[in-house]
């Protein structure tokens, strides 16, 4: 597993010392206590352990793959089929972005079903990480103005254009910096990902965003089994627990293996781009160099890995 | 030394549980009602935040309202000690103690309203420090975690350690307790403003990313705090025979308005440069005091909250007013909930209302929420009614001479 702050196992700095002070206060009084409360209580095996979990960026690799397995097990017999969670590091010598040409775009929504679908949100209630915004003509981007409940018998209408909205992989990401337990970080490939297994569900990573780009599961998040995507992500689509934030990944799990994110891959007019900056052969690097882009309030200092684009 | 640590729990919980009909109702009643909170949090639980009416939109609201209130409502305890160590009052170390007590209380509450708002209750120990993962020093809630703690340590160590001596008649350790106290002061000062940074810190929520913020924060603190002190101050005077003079009432009420005027100059402030400047971030402001496409919920409070301040700071500039207790007590009551509203509802909703790409949901909270929020505030007073039990006897026997000492013995 690669996160923005790998630290050898048997490194001396202070964090490693604290991390050690922890695990040995966790492996002791807490167990000891959550072992005679949780038995007390009659809870679910594996109760304590789940409640006593460390951060998995800080995990062993060994103690990864256990987590893995227990994920996999747990996945596929609440969904009746094989389910796999892998934990695909981020790539060496990749920077991911994302290009959208507003001027192709007819705002049809296709991109946020097949976004559900890949990444398993919930259908019940509904969580869309991507939200296209229905801009009129007129004001140009206009957000106060703009609305998501467009529902007209055909898309486009003549007076609007569409403004599709999903996390920008900011370079200066504020819901990293703001989460109070570390569980959200930037990996080297740019992407901001989630350890739902550790987020607390304070929210204050959704106050920070700008973009409207974090979701909350408000209640337990429900899929039915024959919609569910067996291949998934620790920090990515896998099924997530109730009361933690959650939000796009770049499609890491299938972006990570070279292909494109879903989103990309099912939009009917091609206005969704996608590549690695850092190779100079890639989409996003000829876009970048050619067209002309902006990215959406660029005052706020984010600067996001998401660029929008006028290109017909 | 285990002995005397023991008798005086015991004898702290028969004081604590010695008194009339009416105390027990009172103290059943708060019981009551927090189980009533109680039940409703375990709903909450079960069937996760959906229980209150905050969504992606809204994602903080009723909660977190009331948690910034009360870190205000803890820091103005320094409005006691400021003022007893200034002006030396003659009963200092019995007034003081009250700010602590309400200060303990308060921090009680706000760790319970964040309890009750994260959506993963059983992980709230990876915010503790050393045992879990801060975030230090970039996140500011996490700071906000240890300033919070920090200031409970504070004021538990000053009122534990101020009892447990007057409980055994011993002078307390001034060497100790009067660096705490002063200690308590930037601390106060500390919560509030690290609180203010959390919501001031958010680039991406302008109604709420202002210089400003936090010195409106410690305003209003400075005026909702001790207005409960006042009230207070006034029950004890009647049913105990701790001595408040008027003088100690009206220096409070006195200072109380200075940080009135405060409040509504660092609001008038704020409004001017919203509404002159009239960019598209006034719409915030716009909802919050005129309503915008039908969206006007908050409306009503928003006015009420306003004139409710401006009263109560015309009732505490003029002395007539100011030195009459029943115009002083509508005052507090006035400032009190003026000040609720704007920290309670005031100031989260409509900052996040319409949301970050321009949507409005109309948030109002959910009798879950209500229920929730009723049963802290119960719980709350629960133990500030106890610790004032427990407090005032023991303090009052410290100071008398020896006839009383039969009583602090059977106590004990």
């Amino acid at each position: 597993m690669s996160d923005g702050e790998r630290v050898p196992r048997h490194a001396t700095s202070g964090l490693e010392q604290s991390i050690d002070r922890r695990s040995l206060l966790v492996g002791t009084g807490l167990t000891a206590m959550a072992a005679v409360s949780a038995s007390v209580a009659g809870a679910a095996p594996g109760f304590v352990e789940r409640l006593l979990r460390e951060r998995f960026a800080e995990l062993s690799p060994e103690r990864k793959a256990e987590i893995l397995d227990r994920l996999e097990q747990e996945y596929s017999e609440r969904y009746g089929r094989e389910v796999s969670v892998e934990d695909t590091p981020a790539l060496d010598g990749v920077e991911f972005a994302y290009g959208l040409d507003i001027a192709r775009c007819v705002g049809c929504r296709r991109c946020v079903y097949a976004c559900v679908h890949e990444n398993n949100q919930s259908r019940d209630p509904q969580i869309h990480w991507i939200r296209v915004l229905r801009m009129e003509k007129e004001r140009g981007i206009d957000f106060t103005e703009s609305t998501a409940y467009y529902e007209p018998p055909e898309v486009p209408e003549p007076d609007a254009f569409y403004l599709p909205v999903a996390c920008q992989q900011c370079r200066n990401p504020a819901c990293v910096k703001v989460c109070p337990v570390k569980a959200t970080w930037q990996d080297p490939d740019g992407i901001v990902v989630i350890d739902y297994d550790w987020c607390i569900g304070c929210r204050c990573c959704m106050s920070a965003c700008p973009y409207g780009a974090r979701h909350f599961n408000w209640s337990e998040p429900k899929i039915p089994s024959q919609e569910i995507n067996p291949r998934t992500h620790y920090l990515g689509n896998r099924p997530r627990p109730r009361g933690v934030v959650e939000k796009c990944t770049f499609c890491l799990h299938r972006t990570r293996k070279g292909r494109y994110p879903a989103c990309v891959e099912i939009c009917p007019v091609g206005a969704r781009k996608f590549g690695n900056l850092l190779d100079n052969e890639s989409e996003m690097y000829y876009l970048l160099r050619e067209k002309r882009v902006f990215v959406l309030k660029e005052e706020l200092n984010t600067q996001p890995r998401f660029y929008y684009f006028y290109a017909t | 030394m285990l002995k005397d640590v023991f008798s005086f729990v015991v004898g702290s919980a028969r004081l604590a549980f010695r008194g009339g009909r009416l105390y027990y109702a009172w103290l059943v009643a708060l019981g009551l009602l927090t189980a009533w909170g109680a039940t409703a949090w375990w709903r909450q639980v079960t069937e996760g935040l959906i229980a209150t009416n905050m969504r992606d939109q809204v994602s903080w609201a009723f909660y977190i309202g009331n948690f910034t209130f009360l870190v205000g409502v803890a820091a103005a305890a320094v409005m006691l000690v400021i003022p007893a160590y200034i002006y030396n009052w003659k009963p200092i170390k019995e007034i003081a103690i009250f700010g602590e007590l309400l200060a303990i209380s308060s921090i009680v509450m706000c760790m319970l309203f964040v309890l009750v708002d994260i959506g993963r209750p059983d992980r709230a120990w990876h915010l503790m420090p050393f045992v879990g993962s801060l975030n230090l020093p970039s996140s500011i809630l996490g700071w906000d975690v240890l300033v919070l703690n920090l200031y409970l340590i504070l004021n538990l160590v000053i009122v534990g350690h101020l009892l447990y001596t007057a409980f055994f008649r011993r002078p307390y350790n001034s060497r100790l307790v009067v660096p705490l106290l002063l200690f308590s002061i930037p601390a106060a000062v500390g919560i509030h403003t690290v609180t203010a940074f959390v919501y001031a810190g958010v680039a991406a929520r302008p109604f709420w990313n202002s210089a400003i913020l936090a010195p409106r924060f410690l305003t209003s603190a400075f005026c909702s705090g001790p207005a409960i002190l006042l009230i207070l101050f006034q029950v004890l005077r009647r049913t105990t025979s701790i001595e408040i003079k008027d003088e100690a009432i009206w220096k409070i009420a006195e200072l109380m308005a200075y940080a009135m005027f405060l409040n509504l100059f660092l609001f008038g402030a704020e409004i001017f440069r919203e509404y002159y400047s009239a960019t598209q971030h006034l719409i915030h402001s716009q909802y919050l005091f005129s309503g915008v496409q039908g969206h006007n919920a908050l409306v009503p409070f928003a006015w009420a909250s306003l004139i409710a301040s401006v009263v109560a700071f015309l009732l505490f500039l003029f002395p007539v007013t100011r030195h009459n207790l029943v115009t002083l007590n509508i005052g507090c009551l006035l400032i009190y909930a003026g000040v609720y509203i704007e920290k309670g509802m005031a100031l989260v909703i409509p900052g996040m209302t319409p949301d970050t790409l321009g949507e409005f949901y109309e948030y109002v909270p959910t009798l879950v929420e209500v229920r929730v929020g009723a049963g802290i505030f119960a719980a709350g007073f629960l133990v500030f009614t106890l610790l004032c039990k427990v407090a005032i006897p023991i303090l009052q026997e410290s100071e008398r001479p020896e006839e009383a000492e039969h009583s602090v013995a059977e106590a004990a």
